[in-house]
């Protein structure tokens, strides 16, 4: 089953004529992704790469019966782009897209309210379902089929774990990059939510960031929901107070959102959290057996 | 609990100075003093006959708070004197709690009309990330540091979420200036000040606008008089005139020098250079050599598409750090190939001949290959497994350098 993505996705890539629109939906087809089009306005009517491409989200979905989009337009554009599929109503987006103005974004998820789509990232590596399909910039071949669900803020700290857990012997069911920006469409609470419902996942490796309460608050309400194991991890234990780390969000605010009191939180509320980043796929075969 | 900190929710790259923050905010209305910016104590006299006042206000501009306790703010009663504390204050380095022990030279001081004070309240305006909303922040107990007001009287503080649909409602600004023990007068006065901040904030792409204190004088005004604006470097495209206003001298050089090459780099304390791709991975790293007994000289962010060029300008950026005794790369590759990575490496250190030890830890794409052209370079690299491995080894080697 898995979440999210499956062999029944319909993937289109809003931005597909772009260098990386093309290189990742080409790696996502050859990932085994089921990618039916593409869309970017102006160039209606042609072909790329053999796919067809729409001006439109909606024409898209009219002409492909896609059922997930990915974008890749640049940060000017790119709220815009969420808001079309969310207009089109198409059921998942993900948008991979980094730089994003806040303000726009602010823009985005006003427009998004009461609406059906949901949005992953932006401003993150996307999501992939092992041997299933993908959609964003997760390189496929370094994960294994098997029942670990992860959610991550960052793209590189994710590719860790799943290599981790290789290495121990175990594979995953869907990786969710949620991104590390201070507005996201889906949060580590949504994530593990999905993971809940879903009877092939049996635990999950979340991995966090200094900056803002979203752990706080996955920690509450694992405590109250979630009964699956939960392995933890906090980057930016040792970052100075007050300094940007690349994300936006990844900023520790005086007494609140530093990765001491995250891993309090977690702890408290039963997660197995590991201090060092290396442990994370060692801890989950010890808990799991 | 208080969950903010209004000025350090986000740390954008581009910070401006008060004078600037006040040009912006006068821009939407926002009421601020009277006043002129100089970097020629000569021209003080003149400035302060213009404003006219029998006090006026000398204000040193350097991007770091707390500028009043550490003399960068003053007092002038006369426009000679207004001259002397300009000579004193231009030039001067100063020391507060934000700027760090060296401190900031002060290159330009604003000259600003005296106010007569009745009250000072707090007012900013910011992101709440949990309610993906914009947030005012106000309290009756202006003029201090909102932080500590946070923590000792948390119910001082007062909350109002602004729908992005309708910006901030008449309203819902009476209704903080009456918890504020406002009178009716300088209520009105409020619904204009926070639409204007408002305005500001979204029109500017602003991260964060904060108005500490915003006055209340005798003749019953609301004057915004000092102001700080943190503006959402993503949007710096779209804002020539803010982009203009970047002070290059307030900013670490190296972190000038990288931003160039669109390298993430923050410089810090320690002495392991630091090369990883990804935020998060890079933060990590950071974590493990703290576990492992060492101390980071930096965070570097190489990113997830770099090339053999993007590798030498890293590295060269981080041996600019004199600090720096022995170098750790955590290399991820995804789309980031590691013989790609190999490469650069290999050509960056024959060109630049670094002198200290560097421990390689790569993983994922190409990894053979690139662990291959590594050991085929002769040079001196030593090659890590894990990223436990790498931050042991690094630690020792930097150890090792120190007592040599």
């Amino acid at each position: 089953m898995a979440v999210l993505l499956d062999k029944n996705t319909r993937l289109i890539v809003q931005g597909l004529t772009g260098r990386e629109g093309t290189f990742h939906a080409k790696q996502a087809a050859a990932y085994g992704t089921n990618v039916v089009g593409g869309v970017t306005p102006g160039k209606g009517g042609t072909t790329h790469e053999g796919w067809p491409v729409f001006n439109s989200v909606h024409d898209a979905i009219k002409e492909t019966g896609a059922n997930a989009t990915v974008i890749f337009v640049p940060p000017p554009f790119a709220a815009d782009a969420v808001m079309e599929a969310t207009d089109a109503g198409i059921p998942l987006a993900v948008c991979i897209t980094e730089g994003i103005p806040v303000v726009d974004m602010l823009r985005a998820f006003t427009f998004m309210k009461e609406k059906k789509t949901r949005l992953v990232g932006p401003n993150c590596p996307g999501v992939i379902t092992a041997g299933q399909a993908k959609a964003g910039i997760i390189p496929g071949h370094i994960l294994r089929e098997g029942r670990v669900g992860i959610v991550s803020k960052s793209g590189t700290l994710t590719y860790e774990a799943i290599h981790q857990l290789s290495k121990v012997g175990m594979g995953q069911t869907t990786c969710i990059g949620i991104g590390g920006d201070p507005l996201i469409g889906t949060t580590h609470i949504d994530a593990l939510e999905l993971f809940g419902n879903d009877p092939d996942t049996d635990a999950v490796i979340m991995i966090g960031e200094i900056g803002g309460t979203a752990e706080q608050e996955a920690a509450a309400w694992i405590k109250q929901n979630f009964s699956k194991p939960v392995v933890g991890f906090i980057a930016g234990q040792t970052a100075p107070p007050g300094r940007r780390m690349g994300h936006a969000g990844a900023i520790i605010a005086g007494g609140q959102g530093t990765a001491a009191e995250k891993m309090e939180a977690l702890t408290k509320a039963g997660v197995h959290v590991v201090k060092s980043p290396a442990d994370m796929g060692a801890k989950m075969r010890e808990v799991l057996g | 609990m208080a969950r903010f900190v209004a000025s350090q929710e986000f740390r954008p790259y581009v910070k401006i100075h008060e004078y600037q923050a006040k040009s912006v905010l006068a821009r939407f209305g926002v009421p601020v003093p009277r006043g002129e910016v100089i970097s020629n104590p000569a021209e003080a006299p003149a400035v302060a006959e213009r404003l006219g006042t029998s006090v006026v206000v000398v204000k040193a501009q350097i991007h770091a708070g707390g500028r009043g306790k550490g003399g960068g703010v003053k007092l002038a009663k006369s426009p000679d004197e207004a001259e002397r504390i300009a000579r004193q204050m231009i030039g001067m380095t100063l020391v507060t709690h934000q700027t760090g022990p060296e401190g900031r030279k002060v290159q330009r001081v604003l000259i600003e009309e005296g106010l007569q004070i009745e009250r000072e309240l707090y007012l900013s305006l910011l992101i709440d990330r949990a309610a993906g909303r914009p947030v005012i922040i106000a309290s009756a107990a202006g003029g201090m540091d909102i932080e500590e007001v946070a923590a000792k009287e948390p119910g001082k503080i007062l909350r109002e979420h602004v729908d992005p649909a309708t910006g901030v409602l008449p309203f819902q600004a009476r209704k903080l200036a009456f918890a504020m023990g406002l009178d009716a007068g300088p209520a009105g006065k409020m619904v204009k000040v926070l639409d204007a901040i408002y305005k500001a904030f979204i029109e500017t792409d602003a991260s964060l606008v904060e108005i500490n204190p915003l006055i209340l004088t005798k003749g019953g005004d609301l004057i915004a008089l000092d102001a700080k604006v943190t503006v959402d470097d993503n949007a710096l495209y779209r804002h020539h005139d803010i982009r203009e206003f970047r002070d290059l001298s307030e900013e670490d050089p190296l972190e000038v020098e990288a931003s160039k090459f669109s390298l993430n780099y923050i410089r810090l304390d320690g002495n392991i250079g630091c090369m990883v791709n990804g935020a998060g991975l890079a933060m990590a790293t950071m974590d493990i050599i703290k576990l492992a007994g060492g101390e980071p000289a930096n965070f570097l962010d190489v990113g997830g598409g770099a090339n053999a060029e993007q590798i030498k300008n890293a590295f060269r950026i981080l041996m600019a750090d004199k600090n720096v005794k022995a170098v750790f790369i955590n290399i991820f590759g995804g789309i980031l190939r590691c013989d790609v990575l190999a490469a650069g490496v290999i050509a960056a250190v024959k060109e630049l001949g670094v002198p200290v030890p560097i421990v390689i830890r790569m993983e994922g794409t190409n990894v053979e290959e690139g662990k291959r052209m590594l050991r085929e370079s002769k040079l001196n690299f030593t090659t890590a497994d894990s990223m436990n491995e790498g931050a042991e080894r690094v630690v020792a080697l930097a150890a090792s350098e120190v007592r040599a």
